[in-house]
């Protein structure tokens, strides 16, 4: 008897809730935009991705639309622990509804759990780990730009394919680099190349060449890549200058953004092939898009993660219109639930493990003799469907999926 | 082919040679703070903005007035080192009376404005910078290619560390320097300007961090937080050395260099941790540092 008193008084208690929850809280839809801002991945995602996120709001005409959205944000110092307590606090003292971007997989993977915890929504952009949607998936968040899998996929098979059989990584000791060397590795070895070894380097390392040394030892005829922003920057300036590429060996850039090109400059960038999902000249609108975005974030173009928060942002908005409520999961289920189109990836969809669909580009760095200027960066050597560029949903081992 | 810890000797011989070459790096910067330190006793905490002003210096000289690497060499350590004066005498100059925390905070926060002003008209990406012609190309060693320019860093660090050395503990200018850290009242009776000697110490120390980051230009990135990330291991490294010690800092520096690039081979993930680990030990064994003298 007692134990069904209790039953009918949580359903009167979850009804309540339940009628309360279609509106949005506070009046306010609060997003909360949480990224590197000053350290080396700050030109990724950083104030570009704030930047990417105002612009979106804009665009959506929330204010026509009677819809009030605030934007914050805050910078994690690529720390899972500082990146957690932010979160915690957005969502329980600042009235946070959505956390965006947050490169830097091993703080994302503390934010994921946060989110999970608090019943909000966490749409990822900047970070990389298809761990996201596989096993740390979770019915709260989004994963939307790219992943290991994504680039793994996209640039080793394309490596293996040409000859590149015999791999050495250097790799980004956390979670990311773990998960990139991982997806690689499986890569490779499917398309039957063979793995020679690897070095782990702490985050955010200034010099390379011992590591370097070690790769051009191994004897391998591809050195993998698996970091990121500074470190792959600092990595492919001193190959060139160990002669590593005249030595007869290639290096692979596992994730390379165009601001890593541009700081890199085309001397030294020439050749490199690397996988994105987003490049501003690829058509009229993302073209358009960087134009308006570089003046606000001092001229630099839009990065594919910048591109993944605005576009983000915007179907987060939508699916908040449509519900009226900014409750967080059935937020993202409504995400999940309608096909996605925004101008800077096009038509696509997100899937019951949180992958969001979209092409990807298989991207060769001009020679500076093809560039007309700063930001003509990239000749797009071959687009990789929807279908084809992103784990299949079955292979993850998401719990959500049945 | 002989091996040492499951290591071939030759890849070790290559590791030792860049383990020196990191080792230069630190062996100059922390000269420049062991200088500051044992005659100004300021910790100057600016030291790895103004690595960085060095290397964006050189960057600005190259971009906006064609002036190439080797001008860049004398011209940047000169305003750097003018900068530096100015904020000695119009702040550092007010915190020689007060406790050492004073000028440790003062000089923390301007590091921290100086490296925020670049990063927000930069950003961290940071800014490409061509080797020198004369510089470029390696040589092959027979146990690795040294890239000439990496030599050259070795040479030019090692010239400028015994040259400070000897001036300030074998010359008369040197021993006015000392003297003045000691007593600066009778040394102001002998005659001597010792507010102007202070201020061009502090100069120098700065003008030796902005000639590190002219000679890292070309091998790091140009980035607003280069300096950041090396001022805690130099400041480890000084802290081993012995505070204030000028040999101890450029014996620990090569020293420190060598030891961390070995753990790059034998156990790369700790390679960020073990000077920190050296410095427990070294603290634990000998406060005053391996060079220190005990006061």
């Amino acid at each position: 008897m007692f134990q069904l008193k209790k039953v009918a008084a949580a359903v009167a208690v979850a009804m309540a809730a339940g009628g309360a929850q279609a509106q949005v809280s506070g009046g306010v839809i609060k997003i909360g935009v949480m990224s590197d801002m000053s350290s080396l991945y700050a030109d990724i995602g950083g104030p570009g991705s704030v930047a990417a996120a105002r612009m979106a709001v804009e665009d959506f005409g929330a204010a026509k639309k009677g819809m009030k959205v605030e934007i914050v944000s805050a910078d994690h110092q690529n720390k899972p622990d500082v990146g957690s307590s932010i979160a915690r606090q957005w969502y329980d003292s600042d009235g946070v509804d959505a956390i965006f971007d947050v490169p830097t997989s091993s703080v994302a993977l503390a934010v994921n759990q946060v989110t999970r915890d608090k019943g909000k929504a966490f749409i990822v952009s900047g970070a990389a780990s298809s761990d996201l949607t596989g096993k740390a998936c979770s019915p709260n968040t989004v994963h939307w730009t790219y992943d290991t899998w994504m680039l793994a996929n996209g640039t080793g098979s394309a490596i293996v394919k040409t000859g590149g059989d015999s791999w050495y990584f250097i790799t980004a000791d956390y979670a990311f680099g773990h998960a990139l060397e991982r997806d690689t590795q499986e890569v490779v070895k499917k398309n039957g190349g063979k793995v020679l070894g690897q070095v782990r380097h702490p985050l955010n390392t200034q010099d390379f060449s011992s590591f370097l040394l070690q790769a051009q030892g191994s004897k391998a005829k591809i050195i993998g890549l698996a970091n990121a922003g500074g470190d792959t920057i600092n990595s492919i300036k001193q190959a060139a200058e160990f002669g590593i590429v005249r030595g007869g060996q290639n290096l692979a850039g596992l994730l390379v953004f165009i601001s890593d090109i541009h700081g890199l400059g085309l001397n030294t960038a020439q050749g490199l092939i690397f996988t994105e999902s987003f490049y501003w000249d690829l058509n009229d609108q993302t073209r358009a898009f960087a134009k308006r975005f570089a003046p606000q974030n001092n001229g630099k173009y839009p990065t594919m993660v910048q591109a993944g928060v605005y576009a983000g942002v915007l179907h987060y908005l939508k699916a908040v219109e449509a519900l009226k409520s900014d409750d967080g999961g059935k937020v993202v289920a409504q995400m999940k639930n309608t096909p996605t189109d925004d101008p800077l990836f096009g038509k696509g969809r997100i899937r019951q493990d949180g992958r969001k669909l979209h092409p990807a580009y298989l991207v060769e760095v001009k020679k500076p003799a093809e560039s007309k200027g700063p930001y003509d960066y990239y000749k797009v050597r071959t687009q990789i469907p929807a279908d084809q560029a992103f784990r299949p949903e079955k292979d993850g081992g998401c719990s959500l999926v049945k | 082919m002989t091996e040492i810890f499951g290591v071939p000797t030759q890849a070790l011989f290559g590791q030792l040679l860049i383990g020196l070459i990191n080792g230069s790096f630190y062996a100059l910067l922390s000269l420049g703070l062991a200088v500051i330190f044992g005659l100004l006793n300021i910790i100057n905490f600016t030291h790895g903005a103004q690595y960085m002003l060095g290397a964006f210096c050189a960057y600005l000289l190259l971009n906006k007035l064609g002036v190439g690497y080797w001008w860049a060499l004398v011209i940047a350590p000169l305003i750097v080192g003018a900068l530096g004066m100015v904020i000695e005498r119009l702040m550092l100059k007010q915190l020689y009376k007060l406790d050492h925390l004073y000028g440790l905070l003062l000089t923390f926060g301007l590091a921290l404005i100086i490296q925020g002003v670049f990063r927000n008209e930069y950003g961290s990406s940071g800014q490409p910078y061509p080797i020198a012609q004369e510089l470029t190309g390696s040589r092959n060693l027979g146990f690795m290619f040294l890239p000439i320019y990496r030599a050259w860093v070795i040479v030019a660090s090692l010239v400028i560390c015994l040259a400070t050395w000897f001036v300030i503990e074998k010359t008369k200018l040197g021993a006015y320097l000392r003297a003045a850290t000691e007593n600066p009242a009778l040394v102001q009776a002998f005659g001597i300007n010792v507010p102007r000697m202070i201020t061009l110490t502090y100069g120098f120390g700065v003008a030796l961090a902005a000639f590190a980051g002219v000679m890292a230009a070309p091998i790091y990135q140009v980035s607003p937080q280069m300096g950041a990330d090396l001022i805690i291991v130099v400041f480890a490294v000084v802290v081993i050395g012995g505070m204030g010690s000028i040999m101890g800092s450029i014996v620990t520096g090569f020293g420190l260099g060598v030891i961390e690039g070995l753990t790059k081979v034998f156990y790369p993930e700790a390679s960020n941790t073990v000077i920190f680990i050296i410095m427990v030990l070294v603290l634990l064994v000998r406060p005053a540092g391996l060079f220190g003298s005990q006061k």
